[in-house]
């Protein structure tokens, strides 16, 4: 009885630590040492393992490469969590209002995405932005209108960040949906007796009570948007506009995989870590009065 | 755009039940959330019917018709994507099912453990083991992935099967879905009454809490099966044999190669195509007795 909740837990505790805890340990280790090359690097003493103190993260610092991919990123992301949590939101609340039709199919259509791997996602939109395919070229083309490059500049972003709202609306919608449909109906009845319109009532009353799923997407969504990876990466043989250190991360895996530097790698990769939980903290901090009353529940 | 929407469907919407002559407000408001939906839906669609009628064209068909104008050559895709390589983009679409089948399974297995511990007992360090655990979540995967490589890589476990399947089996977000369940859908009392009975902590978990978590952890496995089963920076670290990928590491790679075989694009597109159909139809299938609100931790209903 004592040690049954301990036995319960032993699997989760053990996997957490091979798989979570090691890694972030080892990354951590390693992000503070650097290989010492005496001569010419060659043979087996010539590559030494030596302390590095803060250099590595000195570097990444100035590496103005990886703080442009930074930029990139914030510009991108500053593009999807509104867009995608506002559309989350505004379909919720369709779903949500009274005398709705087709609810059940459409809800199940703008979910569908979410069962689409990222990499097909980006792949079927990057074949749908060559001008060769696209049906918006087509348009253009027939209106005789400009056409400008998708996969490039200012077009690029907005390209990408399609991709990850058509991916993450459904899912957020279902989140937020949920909470929508556990406010009780009373709740409705005195605001109606008041006269209040359906809009009226959304704004007031629906969007403040399920504050505490909206504050949770956009939490989970700030951390997945900086972490962006695989979309960027998948456009890149479609374009020759994506480097291969566009985000942060694909430079993280350029430096460790394709330079062979496992140091600045983890360095990078813990800067973007921190900065990842130090921005969705503080964010979750700002909304921490609503968080309260989810906890309450 | 939406004014505009509103006018072009308003035939349909005379057509609502109950949408009586009197009340031409009230039908108003029924259809801005009808309209508004509907192109939600189309903007979803759209790729996915633009693939189905892609993977109908051949490669000069690709890029010379319209967009959505079906093609000739579907039956030629799909036999030159069958010869390729051996047939290789067969056992992609294999090892993705085994890495999503039995990832999801333990995965399903270890939360149910975890979260029925975390649910029903009360022990020293539980609420300091429940947030360390889900500190996990916001763990970025690339901090993760390249120290998990370079681990793995000591253990000689690269580049296999086991290499992208164990760092999946924990999920902290499904251990926080099945205490949520286990603590809703196991009541304590009935716990107590199969301690009288003398039964061990095991049997009561295996033979009464079990049952009565199932719906909750049919979710936890659906959320990790979509997880491992669209994951790709992991593959794409850990392996470098082809015949080990998994279906998004293969068509990526598949992609990568048409950039100077523009001949691949055709395979790309009708692998596409085939990849979206399992996690569709699974979708479609589980719908029927499991509801989509249960992946937000909706307990009730």
């Amino acid at each position: 009885m004592r040690t049954a909740p301990y036995a319960f837990l032993l699997p989760a505790a053990l996997l957490f630590a091979l798989f979570f805890a090691l890694p972030i340990g080892y990354a951590l280790w390693l992000s503070f040492r650097k290989v010492r090359v005496s001569g010419l690097g060659l043979g087996s003493g010539a590559r030494t393992e030596v302390w590095a103190g803060l250099e590595n993260y000195t570097t990444a610092f100035t590496d103005s490469e990886l703080l442009s991919g930074a930029l990139r990123v914030l510009g991108y992301g500053a593009i999807v969590v509104p867009v995608m949590l506002g559309l989350a939101l505004l379909f919720a609340l369709m779903l949500d209002s009274e005398r709705v039709r087709l609810a059940p199919l459409t809800r199940l259509a703008i979910f569908l995405p979410y069962a689409v791997p990222g990499v097909v996602a980006a792949l079927l939109w990057g074949f749908l932005y060559l001008p060769d395919v696209s049906p918006f070229y087509f348009v253009l083309d027939r209106l005789g209108l400009p056409q400008p490059d998708l996969l490039d500049g200012g077009p690029l972003y907005l390209a990408l960040s399609n991709i990850a709202v058509w991916g993450g609306t459904g899912f957020n919608m279902i989140v937020i949906y949920t909470s929508l449909r556990s406010i009780p109906a009373e709740v409705y009845e005195a605001a109606k007796l008041d006269g209040a319109g359906p809009l009226q009532i959304a704004l007031r009353i629906k969007i403040p009570m399920v504050a505490p799923s909206l504050v949770l997407t956009f939490f989970f969504s700030i951390i997945a948007t900086l972490q962006v990876f695989n979309e960027p990466t998948t456009l890149k043989p479609l374009t020759n506009s994506v480097s291969t250190t566009w985000s942060p991360l694909m430079k993280v895996y350029q430096d460790a995989f394709g330079k062979g530097d496992i140091h600045a790698a983890a360095a990078q990769a813990t800067i973007i870590a921190v900065v990842t939980l130090l921005l969705s903290f503080g964010f979750l901090r700002a909304a921490n009065r609503r968080q309260k009353q989810e906890a309450a529940r | 755009m939406s004014s505009l929407a509103l006018r072009e469907s308003a035939p349909a919407a005379d057509t609502t039940p109950g949408a009586a002559q009197g009340f031409p407000r009230r039908r108003r408001t029924a259809l801005v959330p009808t309209v508004t939906l509907l192109l939600g839906a189309v903007y979803c669609l759209l790729p996915v019917a633009w693939v189905v009628i892609a993977s109908t064209k051949s490669g000069s068909e690709l890029f010379s018709t319209f967009t959505f104008l079906p093609g000739s050559g579907f039956t030629e895709n799909l036999s030159d994507l069958n010869a390729y390589r051996d047939g290789v983009y067969w056992q992609w679409m294999g090892n993705s099912a085994l890495y999503a089948v039995a990832g999801a399974l333990l995965s399903a297995a270890v939360s149910a453990c975890a979260g029925y511990a975390l649910a029903v007992y009360r022990f020293r360090g539980r609420e300091a083991m429940f947030n360390v655990l889900l500190a996990g979540v916001l763990m970025p995967p690339v901090i993760l992935a390249v120290p998990q490589y370079l681990l793995l890589a000591q253990a000689g476990l690269t580049d296999s099967y086991l290499s992208v399947l164990l760092p999946q089996i924990l999920s902290p977000y499904g251990v926080y879905l099945a205490r949520v369940y286990a603590a809703a859908a196991v009541p304590a009392d009935v716990v107590e009454a199969g301690r009288m009975d003398g039964a061990s902590e095991w049997r009561i978990f295996t033979r009464i809490a079990l049952p009565m978590m199932v719906p909750g952890l049919v979710t936890v496995f659906l959320f990790q099966f979509v997880a491992i089963w669209n994951n790709f920076l992991l593959p794409y670290i850990m392996l470098s044999d082809d015949e080990k990928f998994p279906i998004t590491l293969g068509l990526y790679t598949l992609l990568e190669q048409g950039a100077n075989t523009p001949a691949l694009y055709t395979l790309v597109v009708t692998g596409a195509f085939l990849a979206v159909f399992p996690l569709v139809a699974l979708f479609l299938v589980v719908q029927r007795f499991w509801s989509l609100d249960l992946l937000s931790g909706a307990v009730k209903s």
